[in-house]
């Protein structure tokens, strides 16, 4: 076996660099007469623009909608039928539309200087009514956040049909509304750019802390009105992304103007408080839904609304439709019913622009189905494992096309389900919970299944009405003089270890072990398209790229190697790190690399070889997506005294289909469980009636910290697609899925006998203690 | 997110620092650890043309142990209570206290002075020194003034300081070999601000019982029927008139609060057995 190849546990080649604080970041470039850009945003969440003066005498050092020049709006179509478009300025003109979007910009030789030119203009609003949530947004004679529109909604759909043989063979009708709240995402590097001319190349060149520096390249240029020849885009080391960042940034467009126009390096970073208040852009789902089974807790069908808080514009690319028509799509989740009905809603709200964030409307669903199956358990009088066993699709009908046309394509969903309930310990709890617990606190057990659908094709993506499709992917690969191999590929590294999962994937076809393979990624100057890095597509895209791109130059060495090694190129085999002829005789890499680069009179005159570098594009063989999936369980102690949650077991079942390295995908789980319990226990943006944002430092919105994080225990199990190159599936964003049903069912376990019930997170202590409190004050009366 | 400018005096000594304020007057602020003054500057909250610095102030970063009492100065750090570096006049408390205030890294700048001075009622110094019976010590241009604990906060993140006066110290009386004491914090999670806190403090070789519920819209409130149960019939007995001296003392709050501080008070009571 390949000791580097797909399936070794290969430390990840990025952590040397990362954990000793030597990597460059955009905040880490300096150049020379470089300056600092901040921006003025606005105070008010819905505002008519009446003026922005500016101090005498600082006219070129501030900047608002009118100076910028031949700047275009963001503007994102969809090909979605009831789909709005919104103007998105990047400073803002007519109108403010949330609290914290950009004005005006100034320039100073450092920030703080910048920001103290911004304290110099007069920013003069009226204020409008602000539209701050859907139910205001849809009401009759709502104000309109766009004024051209006649009402207030970016997409309205319905998926599927009335389920009507459900409703009435039902013996049971579950109804429910469930919430979600509104989140920042908080990657430990905010937003960033640094723009600047570059004479010799006659280029602008943007370096942006994005995870797709192609997509932002086709951005800038359609904004900017300049051909795509003159824009580089470089992301440097990113330090999170969390789909934050795979969108068209207002901020990118202001400063590549500023470079473009004056031919000098500009340079914003985002600061925390600019992140939690403009940056409030995602996770809030409203769903109010019914579902009909039988009385075993069958799901016979099920007919929801869902209504997702987009914000007062469309990001680019993905609009503002796609968490909407995305949650329409995926909440039937792993379970097999055949009807099925949505109606999906997408209001315009006085908040910032919804954006994708890890999971994307999949932890939405996945709480309000999963809350929905021990709801039904409940009604039924069965245990929610059991209801859970009764629905999911069996691994024998697999592949299988669920009620949505999901293609899920192999996994054994009932099996991640026994594992995890075997796992933490089911039976024990159940004893456990028969004795009260020595300090008054009560346990309760939960579990959530989900699919994840992974590395979406472009079908999918133009189902969901994109303005950019998403298919293939590319991959250039070299062999270098002595034996090495460079991959440059258009992929963006967020954290997520593609350097070293990629190489793993070379060096699984070309046998070179990955010390000796360098993944280059990040830089539209130096590597082929990609659209970047979202969607769980990295290693399911990118990596059947080099795959390929690996099997192409394996050819070509083949070609080269033919001749000294005495025997035709397709005798000739990659393996152990040397190239090997029929006869046991064998070259090294670094001995190919030197005829063809060095020697190339040893090779035969008149040879047509193309050269030990290579260039292939990749695209699933099929494109609906592939799907991961996963069961997660957990205990959990809650205090009913104080409504406070430990969490005190996590287990977590996936297959990602093949692995390529166990350990990354760990650490993926891991890293995306967390951000799931943050969702499920901690963070929540707060408005008050004016839509000003109440939770604008740390201090108010609350991460989890280490403390707060289990040990988490993880199982893999391995189901490979048939798909995709070498059966790998995406697996980036699967943990941060199913953290909050689990974690909810658990506390609904726990408070099962005070007739406690929560379907609304996060599952704050405030909010279980009056839960407490009210059901308590409930029973009193009754009794 | 980036200050306004200032400039930035370091002073030798507490009356170094008082002569710079004076000299200075409404512009100047002072700062120690600079765990909450350092996002107000960073916010432009707060605007000051200069900025004092005491941290490294020698009179301010030592202690003096007497017989009755400890003093601490005002710079000392939540880290040197937590790590043993002052020595302990209650007998467990304050390492207990300081090592469960934020984080580490605040830990390790934030200080005593400086957390009592800025009198968020939250904090857990402002709870604690109260509970302890402690006095302030406050140099001014006239030398220095006592002001004890519970006068010192007059309202949240207002204090008894004058212009131009530092808090250059704190006087804590030694708790006795029979003392008990308990303290319980609710944080949503670890490292926040506390949320309800509940302080207990009985000495009867001293004839002292106080018992504190803080981490309110203003400075902590004493339970005094609590603190005479606690003295006279122990913890059973202050368990047993607690939630109708909480519900009398706090009836403004909501229901869900008054529950939260109940519990930590109880809990804080619950510790009486344990410390020693």
């Amino acid at each position: 076996m390949n000791k580097t190849g797909i399936g070794a546990r290969v430390r990840r080649l990025e952590d040397d660099r990362l954990v000793h604080g030597r990597s460059r970041y955009v905040g880490d470039i300096k150049m020379p007469g470089m300056c600092d850009v901040a921006f003025l945003r606005s105070p008010l969440a819905h505002a008519r623009i009446k003026a922005v003066n500016k101090p005498d005498g600082c006219g070129n050092r501030i900047l608002c909608a009118e100076d910028l020049e031949g700047v275009r709006p963001i503007v994102a179509e969809s090909t979605l039928p009831s789909y709005r478009t919104s103007e998105h300025w990047p400073l803002a003109r007519d109108k403010v539309r949330f609290v914290g979007e950009p004005v005006a910009m100034a320039i100073g030789r450092n920030r703080a200087e910048a920001e103290d030119l911004l304290e110099e203009i007069d920013l003069r609003l009226e204020a409008l009514p602000p539209v701050i949530t859907p139910a205001v947004s849809m009401a009759e004679d709502a104000t309109l956040v766009h004024d051209q529109w006649q009402d207030n909604m970016f997409l309205q759909l319905s998926v599927g049909q009335d389920p009507a043989d459900a409703r009435n063979n039902a013996e049971v009708v579950i109804t429910r509304e469930y919430r979600t709240a509104r989140q920042v995402m908080n990657p430990m590097e905010g937003k960033g750019v640094v723009a600047w001319w570059d004479y010799r190349d006659g280029q602008l060149v943007v370096t942006t802390s994005t995870q797709v520096p192609h997509v932002i390249r086709n951005g800038l240029a359609r904004c900017l009105g300049i051909d795509e020849a003159l824009i580089r885009v470089i992301a440097p080391e990113v330090g999170g992304g969390f789909g934050y960042k795979c969108v068209l940034q207002p901020e990118e467009i202001a400063v590549a103007w500023l470079a473009w126009t004056r031919r000098k390096p500009f340079r914003w970073l985002e600061d925390r408080r600019e992140h939690l208040t403009a940056g409030a852009n995602t996770r809030e789902h409203h769903y109010s839904l019914t579902a009909y089974a039988d009385k075993r807790g069958r799901l016979l069908g099920m007919d929801a609304e869902v209504t997702v808080d987009v914000g007062a514009y469309s990001v680019w690319p993905f609009t503002a439709g796609l968490e909407a028509a995305q949650a329409g799509g995926n909440l039937p989740g792993p379970y097999d019913f055949r009807e099925y009905r949505c109606q999906v809603n997408a209001p315009a709200t006085n908040k910032p622009p919804f954006t994708p964030y890890r999971g994307v409307a999949r932890p939405g669903v996945c709480f309000a189905m999963e809350l929905t199956i021990d709801a039904i358990a409940r009604e039924v009088g069965r245990e929610p494992w059991e209801v859970r066993m009764e629905n999911l699709v069996p691994a024998d009908a697999m592949p299988y096309v669920n009620v949505t046309n999901k293609h899920y394509d192999s996994g054994d969903y009932p099996g991640s389900l026994m594992i995890a309930k075997d796992e933490i310990r089911f039976d024990e709890i159940r004893e456990r919970q028969k004795t009260p617990e020595p300090d008054g606190r009560l346990i309760g057990v939960g579990f959530a299944t989900y699919t994840e659908q992974s590395a979406h094709g472009s079908k999918v993506f133009a189902q969901w009405g994109l303005a950019l499709i998403p298919g293939y992917d590319e991959a250039r690969m070299k062999l270098t003089p002595d034996g090495g191999v460079e991959v440059r590929v258009g992929i963006q590294s967020i954290g997520q270890g593609l350097q070293t999962t990629l190489a793993q994937v070379a060096s699984e076809i070309l046998s070179i072990p990955v010390d000796r393979i360098r993944v280059l990624m990040g830089d539209t100057g130096t590597t082929p398209y990609s659209y970047g890095a979202f969607a769980s597509r990295g290693i399911v895209m990118a990596g059947g790229a080099v795959s390929r791109a690996a099997e192409a130059l394996s050819e070509r060495i083949r070609i080269v190697a033919a001749r000294p090694l005495g025997c035709a190129p397709e005798q000739v085999r990659l393996q152990d790190d040397r190239v090997q002829g029929p006869d046991g005789n064998s070259l090294s890499f670094a001995e190919v690399g030197r005829i063809w680069y060095l020697r190339p009179d040893e090779l035969p005159e008149g040879d047509r070889h193309g050269g030990l570098e290579v260039t292939e594009a990749y695209r699933p063989k099929t494109d609906q997506g592939v799907f991961s999936y996963a069961s997660h369980a957990v205990v959990v102690a809650v205090d009913p005294d104080t409504g406070k949650v430990e969490l005190l077991d996590y287990v977590i079942v996936e297959d990602a289909g093949t692995v390529v390295n166990p350990m990354i995908v760990e650490g993926q789980t891991i890293g995306g469980a967390v951000q799931g319990i943050g969702s499920a226990l901690f963070e929540e943006v707060t408005y008050d009636d004016q839509g000003q944002p109440l939770s604008s430092t740390l201090a108010d919105y609350h991460l989890p910290g280490a403390a707060e994080a289990p040990h988490i225990r993880i199982q893999h199990t391995e189901s490979p697609s048939p798909h995709t190159a070498h059966g790998i599936k995406g697996v980036g964003e699967g943990g941060a899925i199913a953290p909050g049903g689990a974690i909810v069912n658990a506390i609904n376990d726990a408070l099962a006998g005070l007739g406690v019930e929560l379907n609304q997170i996060p599952a704050t202590p405030e909010r279980i203690l009056k839960a407490v409190l009210s059901a308590r004050a409930a029973k009193e009366k009754a009794s | 997110m980036k200050p306004v400018k200032f400039d930035y005096l370091p002073a030798r000594d507490g009356a170094e620092a008082v002569r710079l304020l004076t000299e200075h007057g409404d512009e100047a602020k002072c700062i120690a650890g600079g765990q909450s003054l350092g996002p107000m500057l960073n916010l432009r909250l707060a605007r000051p043309a200069v900025l004092v610095d005491l941290h490294r102030a020698e009179d301010l970063t030592g202690v003096e142990e007497s017989r009755d009492a400890i003093v601490y100065g005002g710079a000392v750090r939540h880290a040197d209570f937590e790590d043993g570096r002052v020595a302990d006049a209650a007998r467990g408390m304050l390492p207990f206290v300081a090592s469960r205030i934020a984080y580490r890294a605040v830990r390790n700048r934030g200080t005593l002075g400086g957390s009592l001075s800025h009198a968020d009622p939250a904090a857990d110094w402002v709870c604690v020194m109260t509970g302890l019976g402690a006095t302030y010590l406050l140099r001014g241009k006239k030398g220095v003034r006592e002001v004890a604990a519970e006068d010192f906060i007059q309202a949240a993140f207002m204090t008894a300081l004058g212009a131009n006066e530092i808090l250059a110290g704190v006087r804590v009386p030694r708790l006795s070999e029979s003392a008990r004491w308990g303290y319980y914090k609710f944080c949503k999670k670890v490292g926040e601000f506390s949320q309800a806190t509940g302080v207990v403090v009985v000495d009867p070789e001293r004839g002292y019982s106080r018992v504190l519920v803080g981490a309110l819209d203003s400075p902590p409130v004493p339970l005094e029927p609590v603190a005479e149960a606690l003295a006279e019939d122990g913890p059973d007995g202050a368990l047993a008139v607690l939630d109708a001296a909480v519900d009398t003392a706090l009836g403004d709050y909501p229901e869900v609060n008054r529950q939260l501080y109940k519990v930590a008070v109880r809990r804080a009571l619950a510790q009486i057995g344990a410390t020693r």
